[in-house]
């Protein structure tokens, strides 16, 4: 019988997977950008899995909401990226220091 | 029967894919595994009855951000072994966190198994109508208690379409021919731009 529990620990297991892939890839801000999906996917997974099993709709109501954050972040971050690259002719990450941050 | 050997199916794949997601040597292999993760959390998705979220999941995630993401990945020109270097650097680091974040989120996974904290229960007010389709039951919510809350939806959406297209929307430095000049199109007027003649028969136009 699948519970909920089952449900929370797939969610658990690929959050852990997207912090990790964050750490992984310290370098590479297209992964670290897909890790940030899995995250927000594993989050969507648990706001859904709850709203199935308490009989209340408000979690899918916000997995949407979730969805559409995740949708704009992905699309400015990928902009930024890309005129990132046009000026510096790479994406390595971790000597972004122009705005002395 | 059918759903446990449905879930672990879907599960399974959902992990195998996230892990070669954030493994993968090419990063587009990384977004081709990404859409099969997505693919399979719509499985899990559709087996709790939420078809809405996982329909959208389909569309709005493998539709159109992973297609992002495989154009910026193929577009921009990126020496991908360079940014490889210090993977191995990182990865006990890497492994340590998320083994301890994995171990905080079973033991809190654990202690709601064990019985549920009296945080406040669902009152009702949002439960799913029987004899209703997922989708119904969602836009009657979504429409009414959550309006306002949807079209902020919306407007995040429209500041994010226009900051990415003001962001890489590039000038081009030299006027090529064509080049649209709105400051002069709207001082144009129509005295300046049409003269009346009345042109006797068998005489031309002086121009």
């Amino acid at each position: 019988m699948i519970g909920i529990e089952h449900y929370l620990v797939v969610s658990a297991v690929l959050f852990v997977l997207g912090v990790l892939g964050i750490f992984l890839n310290r370098k590479n801000i297209i992964v670290i950008l897909m890790a940030i999906e899995l995250i927000l996917l594993s989050v969507n997974i648990n706001l859904v899995a709850f709203s199935a099993f308490l009989g209340d709709l408000t979690g899918q109501i916000f997995a949407m909401f979730v969805l559409t954050v995740a949708a704009g972040e992905a699309a400015i971050g990928l902009a930024i990226l890309v005129i990132y690259f046009r000026q510096r002719g790479t994406i390595a990450v971790d000597d972004v220091n122009r705005m002395k941050g | 029967m059918i759903q446990a050997i449905a879930f672990y199916m879907f599960a399974v794949l959902l992990i195998a894919a996230g892990t070669l997601t954030i493994m993968s040597r090419n990063p587009v292999h990384s977004v081709l595994w990404l859409i099969v993760s997505f693919f399979n959390a719509a499985g899990l998705m559709v087996l709790v009855g939420a078809e809405f979220i996982a329909m959208l999941l389909v569309i709005v995630y493998v539709g159109a951000v992973a297609v992002l993401f495989l154009f910026v990945v193929m577009m921009l020109n990126i020496d991908f072994a360079e940014l490889r270097a210090g993977f191995m650097k990182n990865f006990p680091l890497g492994i340590a966190i998320a083994l301890v974040l994995l171990a905080e989120l079973i033991l809190g996974i654990g202690a709601y198994g064990a019985g549920v904290l009296e945080l406040g229960t669902p009152d009702g007010s949002a439960a799913p109508l029987l004899g209703r389709s997922n989708i119904e039951n969602i836009g009657a919510l979504l429409y009414s208690d959550y309006l306002f809350l949807f079209e902020a939806a919306g407007l995040i959406l429209l500041v994010a379409m226009v900051g990415a297209i003001v962001l890489t929307h590039r000038e081009r430095a030299t006027a090529h021919r064509g080049h649209q000049d709105i400051g002069k199109q709207n001082r144009r007027r129509p005295e300046d731009a049409t003269v009346n003649t009345r042109p006797e028969v068998g005489k031309g136009v002086q121009l």
